[in-house]
């Protein structure tokens, strides 16, 4: 049984408060034959500095360090990839750092940069990540993703990374969903939210119109999960700007952008799912001890926590991040989230981690309608609307981009800017994308809170990006 | 035909025979839709790597000679004594104390079930188990971790009785020279090369 000390659980606190002020994305696509790496990351800083409506030369005159995520540098076939990207970027001789942390590689890139600024070390930085996925073919990358688990213990067994992350959720599936035909259906409902979410997304990879019976149909990957459940595997570059107030202040003078409030936490967890030790459920705000003690008889075989079926990095983040932003219930006190969705049941996994419902009923936020923009079974709008982007699923998984894409999209309601950025004619035709003719708004009308999940592999590392409208927050005074 | 890059340690230092990678030329990569114009070149790369198990040597060493080797923290005051870890430890997560390695084959033989599984249609480049291959997580008695393997013969379940098998008969020295069958399983449907 695993303690934590009062130290480790002591909730982060910033020394000054931190702002995102802007952020930018690539396109986003399973293959990129004609462009470098820089470049996308250079659509990706010229979109942030387009919606301050300053020039990128401008930009690059406040930035003084510089936090670089990119996870996989052996499919690129390039060490110290970051340190090309920043020479093409023209930021020499700013100090600057790689990060990587699996699939929460952007989420863990905003952390550092956070940090960086909360300190009083810089004023602003800049945050970027990026993936270059296409540079082998699927099944070399498929080995290239498995050197990321235990290369003695883990990868020669088939050298498939979702084979060791499917058997925790072959776990999640029989204790929590009892195998039921009914759990398997919500799962689809997932995969056709993000698919059908990301046809209004001029950045998205896989846009499709599909309906449950397709998910079902489509091929297994791994029972019960099948091709359809599954994350991308993608090529793009997304980055965004952390600054103190008075220089979020003078960024965004001239500018629709209002500085946002911004918090990052992190936890983790073990590299191999076999090292899980037995422990307590760390409770989040709106949980009680009680509530979890029958959790063996309700759900049998489901009392070994996290065993294989939590996330235990996931709880840690938000228990560390929730702690820092004031929130006591994600639901309540959040208006928009981007969640890790790299395969539908690791969703809805994630949504018990993070206390938008309690173990074992994550199924509920789906089912309930709480997760869509619109909720299919009221009309109104959902409570927490999830992965408008279409998530991993829907929209990319460029693993160093993909903390950072998720917090562009969140701050692009907070600004009430979705529609102006997504629906853009101009930007479609660039992109060399049909704007479908049922184009649909997914502004989160009157949006002030959201949160943004990364989430790496089988759990290794979690973060939590939380970002307010300043003034919306919860806690008036840290 | 050329021979496979070779390894042994005489004096503390690694001796090398054969070759280490293969030499295969750049090829261009042009746009079909656009006068054939160059877009990119192909970087052949085929390496031999020089690994070291270090600690846990003894463990791939003692499954080619049938026996499942795991660790125990031995150390006096830790809060974890007595813990047994499979996947190797080779020091306590807690104090940090060297821990002591255990003969867990007699365990393995009698407690193991499975926790979970997968069946996995899909491999990665590189892979030679025979497809779909059966992930098991196996969970022993008295054993805090769950250790990952595939099962050769039969279906996995839940709460499935297995044993262990191993590569005795040209062993990789690899974690695939450990694999698992259902309980009852006769020696003669054993894969080729193992045993129990
Ligand atoms: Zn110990």
């Amino acid at each position: 049984m695993i303690k934590f000390s009062k130290q480790q659980l002591k909730i982060p606190k910033l020394q000054r408060p931190v702002y995102l002020v802007t952020a930018g994305q690539s396109k986003f696509d399973r293959a990129f034959p004609d462009k470098r790496t820089e470049e996308l990351c250079i659509d990706s800083f010229t979109m942030a500095a387009g919606l301050l409506d300053i020039s990128p030369a401008e930009l690059k005159k406040y930035i003084h360090t510089c936090y670089y995520g990119h996870f996989a540098d052996h499919f690129g076939d390039q060490l110290l990839g970051e340190s090309v990207i920043h020479d093409r970027l023209g930021l020499d001789p700013l100090g600057n750092v790689g990060v990587k942390t699996g699939g929460a590689t952007g989420g863990s890139t905003m952390w550092e940069g956070m940090k960086a600024v909360a300190s009083g070390y810089s004023d602003c930085v800049l945050v970027m990540g990026w993936e270059r996925m296409d540079e082998v073919p699927t099944d070399e990358g498929n080995f290239l993703i498995s050197c990321a688990a235990d290369k003695d213990w883990e990868s020669p067994l088939g050298h498939i990374y979702t084979g060791y992350y499917a058997v925790m959720a072959q776990r999640y599936w029989q204790i929590f969903g009892k195998s039921e035909d009914s759990f398997r259906r919500t799962l689809a409902e997932i995969a056709v939210k993000h698919h059908g979410y990301a046809r209004f997304n001029p950045f998205a990879q896989a846009p499709m119109k599909i309906t449950v019976d397709d998910v079902l149909n489509s091929p297994v990957v791994a029972y019960p999960l099948r091709a359809l459940d599954c994350c991308l595997m993608s090529v793009g570059a997304a980055c965004s700007i952390l600054c103190d107030e008075d220089t979020a202040d003078q960024l965004t003078k001239n500018s629709k952008n209002k500085p946002l409030r911004i918090w990052v936490s992190a936890g983790s967890h073990t590299l191999r799912p076999a090292d899980r030790l037995d422990m307590d459920i760390p409770l989040l705000p709106n949980e009680t001890p009680d509530q979890y003690k029958d959790l063996g008889e309700r759900f049998p075989g489901g009392d070994r926590y996290p065993g294989f079926t939590g996330f235990l990095a996931a709880r840690m983040a938000a228990l560390y991040g929730y702690g820092m932003a004031g929130i006591t219930d994600p639901t309540e006190d959040l208006d928009v989230v981007e969640l890790h969705d790299a395969f539908t049941i690791s969703d809805v996994q994630t949504y018990e981690d993070i206390g938008i419902r309690p173990y074992g009923y994550g199924r509920e936020y789906v089912e309930s309608g709480d997760c869509y923009h619109t909720n299919p079974n009221t009309g109104e709008p959902g409570k927490l609307p999830s992965n408008l982007s279409g998530g991993l699923i829907g929209c990319m998984h460029s693993v160093g981009a993909t903390g950072i894409m998720q917090t562009y999209e969140i701050a692009t309601h907070i600004w009430n800017r979705w529609d102006e950025i997504h629906g853009d004619d101009k930007l479609w035709k660039q992109y060399n994308r049909e704007k479908p003719s049922d184009w649909t708004s997914l502004q989160v009308k009157d949006a002030k809170r959201g949160m943004a999940i990364s989430h790496a592999g089988v759990g290794s590392h979690v973060t939590a990006t939380i970002l307010m409208d300043p003034d919306h927050l919860i806690n008036k005074d840290d | 035909m050329s021979m496979f890059g070779q390894v042994y340690v005489k004096d503390n230092k690694y001796k090398l025979k054969g070759e280490f990678h293969h030499l295969t030329p750049n090829t261009p990569i042009r746009d079909a839709d656009d006068n054939w114009k160059l877009l990119g070149v192909t970087n052949p790369r085929d390496m031999t790597f020089i690994h070291s198990y270090g600690g846990e040597a003894i463990f791939f060493e003692s499954l080619s000679q049938g026996k499942l080797m795991a660790t125990r923290c031995d150390q006096d005051g830790c809060d974890s004594k007595g813990t047994i870890y499979i996947p190797f430890r080779t020091h306590c997560p807690d104090c940090l104390g060297k821990n002591s390695v255990i003969d867990l084959t007699d365990i393995a033989k009698t407690t193991a079930k499975v926790h979970t599984f997968m069946v996995c249609e899909r491999s990665g480049a590189f892979n030679v188990l025979e497809k779909p291959i059966k992930f098991i997580n196996i969970e022993f008695d008295g054993v805090a971790t769950i250790l990952m393997s595939y099962l050769s013969l039969g279906e996995p379940e839940f709460n499935m009785e297995v044993v262990p098998i191993f590569k005795t008969t040209g062993p990789t020295f690899t974690i695939l020279d450990l694999s698992w069958v259902p309980k009852g399983t006769s020696e003669s449907q054993l894969p080729e090369g193992f045993t129990f």
